[in-house]
């Protein structure tokens, strides 16, 4: 049992306890348009719905012990449905955006009773024959879904009333949408750290710890690996519908299977066991894309690399990497001292 | 419908069949032995491909040089593929399978990748060898001999492959491993040899199949990803790990492809993963996989 | 009270359970045993429900659950150890016990409450019933393996059991461990009481303890009674007794 594998109930921050790391940082987030370029508003839009799409995976992967090749499924079934209903039907962006989480829900019931009934490998292949299938209608439904011409020219939300605010009176729609999404996904991050911490994700992380004693104490396995994939698939929608309107458009291209291995990456590469691991995965994969693919056009070669590196010498990703570091200075320093 | 026109896509239903079978026996064992996933199977496949239009050039572009080019990726790809095997996958035996996957999904990446690097975007192509340049009639159908020998030399695998499996003593040793590893080696058998030379087996299908291909199909970037979701399939039909279950659902799927475009003309995409659901609700494990409810 | 009627199970060719019937009155302190591969903790899955019987029925207090899923035979207030310690090793003892607990008590619904608070008070009280309230933070992997075992039984306590059924209990441990834990058992079975049932392939642990034996071999039940009856038994000292006697 490596470190990385112990949950984060085990590690003592007691720095953190006087500092409100979390607020800090999104109050550092929330300055971005004030003191960065409208790049940096566009990269941090872009990082805050990755975040949220992989704490999302993250509640299957992480906490249920569930690995689904096939989440971005739901991802694609939020975007088209919230982009649908605000392009073709002019549904405004407060109905639209949890009309996508729920979307997102259903579809993950329906394709979730029958995964739930699998274990591990053939669970993860179901998930991934499923996404394609998703793919596939989104290529070829061409009245609803554009086809392989995808949605153009998603309205953004009605956001003329944030100009009243203070600071953004002239903030352009790009900034206002950004500060939007922050604070949404950051309602979204808090449900999920929530329900992470309840009882039902106390029952889950037994799941993920050991399948067999989780259901000699009780507990109906699938019931709660299915719940678990239909929550994770909605908060996947809600990051879908919002990449839709930031992306300018919802496009098949976002379905394909890559993707879902993009999030997974993302998620194992800030740290699977941590809360806060896919955020910071999140983070640093949108900028590695971000600085790699302006010098090479050799990504996939780079993120195979990194994706190595992970494997054998981070396997708890960052936020594994940064716990055992800390864990390891306080060892160190006690052993100084003692 | 003409009957030889039915009896020529009965001919391609085999032949993709038997190809498949090249290159999805190679997965299903390494899935079967040592419960590993491999998504860079395809990519070994294409390396083959590469390698083989590279050896060509390199010897002379004609068609006498297609065999030892042939052989020549495919013991390339097997070295390739043994050395990854040793060096960097064993360690990760222990490990959660999901490591495994990952591990084998960035070895698809840096390889595909890699031959974008040296081989460019292009679409390159290999000739026939001329011995088997010409084409026989059968049924009314125009039969290339070349695809004959894919059939022939599928066949040869299958039958040579089985009787190795069951009758040698190495062969029994390596589905004893496939059973119970940690027995094996309690027992004295050198387990690390076994998933080596399995591993380097099945790289040397992939890098064999890749090879033949050339001729029939060009080799083109992303030729990897498009081989393995098919072999996956075939895998999953025939049931994951067992050796004529691989055999069998090549033959089912190529025929499936064969004839279903023709009754779907907008064929592939959708029906392919919807037959791969449809399998996994039903029957996870295929026609002769290891049932597992 | 756990009546078991004919129950057999096999594994291809092979005949793990044959035909084994046994009835555990309410209270009872029953004991199975066997060499290994007699058949005891394939006994135990399908009475569990971990396993599907080829043939006969399992009973609890004059209801059929034979085939029962294991969750809702857990529920029926039926607990259970394994033979290979099965514990939330990634979890600390006290949060393992608080998962039992939560789970038991049908409140793993609720999404939104903090599941530290949940039955703490309660968990800790078990936990010193059963001599781990020292550990209750360590991370239940790193304990030593008589903890594990303790804290297995602690788990299957949560869940309020009527019946509970050991699968080798004192399995790798010392003879001190063995007897600590037997007098523990037969301690907190009378407290509670409980229906115990557990398999042991040490004699000397069972007869201190089992008011009842019935002795498995090769899947077939091949004697029945009590300790001094077993002792007596021809067909049992030949099969079995005859290492020891």
């Amino acid at each position: 049992m490596t470190g990385a594998d112990v949950a984060l109930s085990h590690v003592s921050w007691p720095l953190s306890r006087r500092i409100p790391w979390t607020l800090v940082v999104f109050l550092a987030a929330a300055c971005v348009p004030f003191i960065g370029s409208r790049y940096d508003t566009f990269l941090g839009t872009q990082i805050a719905i990755e975040a949220l799409f992989a704490v999302s995976l993250n509640l299957l992967l992480g906490t249920t012990g569930l690995v689904s090749f096939g989440h971005v499924a739901y991802f694609g079934i939020g975007a088209y449905a919230c982009g649908i209903l605000m392009k073709t039907y002019g549904v405004p962006f407060w109905v639209a955006f949890p009309a996508a989480g729920l979307a997102a829900a259903l579809g993950a019931l329906v394709f979730g009773y029958f995964c739930v009934r699998l274990s591990k490998i053939y669970f993860a292949m179901l998930t991934l024959a499923f996404s394609q299938i998703v793919w596939a209608i989104c290529f070829k439904w061409n009245d609803v879904t554009g086809g392989d011409q995808g949605l153009p020219n998603i309205p953004y939300p009605d956001l003329d009333w944030m100009v009243l605010l203070p600071g953004l009176g002239h903030s352009s729609i790009a900034d206002r949408f950004y500060l939007m999404t922050l604070a949404l996904v950051a309602l979204s991050l808090a449900a999920v750290w929530k329900i992470t911490r309840s009882p039902f994700g106390r029952m889950l992380t037994s799941i993920r710890d050991n399948p067999e004693r989780a259901a000699f104490i009780g507990l109906n396995v699938r019931a709660y690996e299915l719940a678990a994939f239909v929550v994770a698939g909605a908060f996947a929608g809600l990051a879908g519908a919002l990449f839709g309107i930031f992306n300018r458009g919802v496009f098949a291209d976002y379905v394909f299977w890559a993707k879902s291995a993009e999030v997974m990456i993302m998620t194992i590469l800030g740290g699977m066991n941590y809360f806060w691991g896919p955020p910071v995965g999140a983070f640093a994969l949108v900028w590695l894309n971000q600085e790699i693919t302006s010098y090479t056009e050799y990504w996939p070669f780079v993120l195979g690399a990194i994706l190595l590196v992970l494997l054998y010498v981070f396997p708890g990703g960052i936020v594994g990497g940064v716990v055992a570091g800390y864990r390891y200075a306080r060892h160190r320093l006690a052993a100084h001292r003692a | 419908m003409a009957a030889s026109f039915l009896f020529s896509q009965f001919v391609g239903g085999l032949t993709t069949a038997m190809f498949l079978f090249l290159i999805a026996s190679g997965l299903s064992l390494v899935f079967g032995v040592m419960r590993v996933i491999n998504f860079a199977h395809g990519s070994f496949y294409m390396l083959g491909a590469y390698l083989a239009w590279q050896m060509v050039q390199w010897l002379h572009p004609s068609g006498e040089t297609f065999w030892p080019a042939a052989l020549f990726a495919a013991a390339s790809v097997a070295l390739l593929g043994a050395i990854i095997e040793r060096v960097l996958l064993r360690f990760l035996y222990g490990r959660e399978e999901l490591y495994q996957l990952l591990f084998t999904y960035a070895l698809v990446l840096i390889l595909g990748d890699a031959a974008k690097y040296v081989w460019g975007t292009g679409q390159l192509s290999v000739s026939r060898p001329p011995i088997l340049g010409g084409s026989i009639m059968l049924f009314g159908a125009t039969v290339p001999l070349y695809n004959l020998f894919v059939m022939a030399l599928g066949l040869a695998i299958a039958v040579g492959g089985w009787r190795m499996l069951s009758g040698t003593g190495a062969g029994r040793m390596v589905r004893a491993a496939s059973y119970d590893r940690e027995m094996l080696d309690a027992l004295g058998a050198n387990v690390g040899a076994i998933y080596t030379g399995m591993f380097a087996v099945s790289s040397f299908l992939a890098g064999l199949s890749g090879a033949l291909v050339t001729p029939i199909v060009g080799i083109v970037p992303g030729m990897d990803v498009e081989i393995i979701v098919q072999a996956f399939i075939v895998v999953v039909i025939g049931g994951l790990g067992s050796f004529w279950g691989t055999f069998w659902g090549s033959l089912i799927y190529g025929q499936v492809l064969s004839f279903g475009i023709l009754i779907f003309p907008g064929f592939s995409l959708f029906s392919v993963f919807a037959l791969m659901a449809v399998i996994l609700v039903v029957r996870p494990w295929g026609l002769l996989g290891r049932p597992i409810r | 009270m756990l009546e078991v009627q004919s129950l057999s199970k096999a594994f291809g060719g092979f005949v793990a359970v044959a035909g084994v019937s046994l009835t555990v009155e309410t209270r009872q302190i029953a004991a199975v045993i066997g060499p290994n591969g007699a058949g005891k903790s394939t006994f135990f899955n399908l009475i569990t429900g971990h396993l599907r019987p080829d043939g006969g029925r399992v009973l609890l207090d004059g209801r059929d659950i034979t085939g029962t899923p294991p969750h809702d035979i857990c529920r029926m207030g039926v607990g259970r150890s394994f033979q290979r310690t099965n514990i939330f090793s990634r979890l600390s003892v006290l949060e393992n016990i608080q998962a039992a607990f939560i789970a038991h008590r049908g409140r793993g619904r609720n999404f939104w409450s903090r599941s530290e608070a949940f039955y703490r008070d309660e968990a800790v009280a078990l936990l010193e019933q059963i001599g781990l309230a020292r550990e209750a933070h360590a991370v239940a992997g790193t304990l030593a393996y008589g903890n594990q075992k303790q804290l297995e039984l602690g788990i299957a306590l949560a869940c309020d059991p009527t019946v509970l059924l050991l699968d080798e209990p004192t399995a790798g441990m010392s003879a001190s461990e063995t007897q600590e834990t037997m007098e523990l058992l037969r301690r907190i079975a009378a407290e509670r009481g409980l229906t115990l049932l557990f398999t042991e392939h040490d004699m000397s642990v069972v007869f201190g303890v089992a008011e009842k034996i019935a002795v498995l071999h090769q899947g077939k039940l091949i004697a029945e009674g009590t300790p001094a009856e077993m002792r007596a038994d021809p067909e049992v000292r030949r099969v079995y007794l005859g290492q020891h006697a």
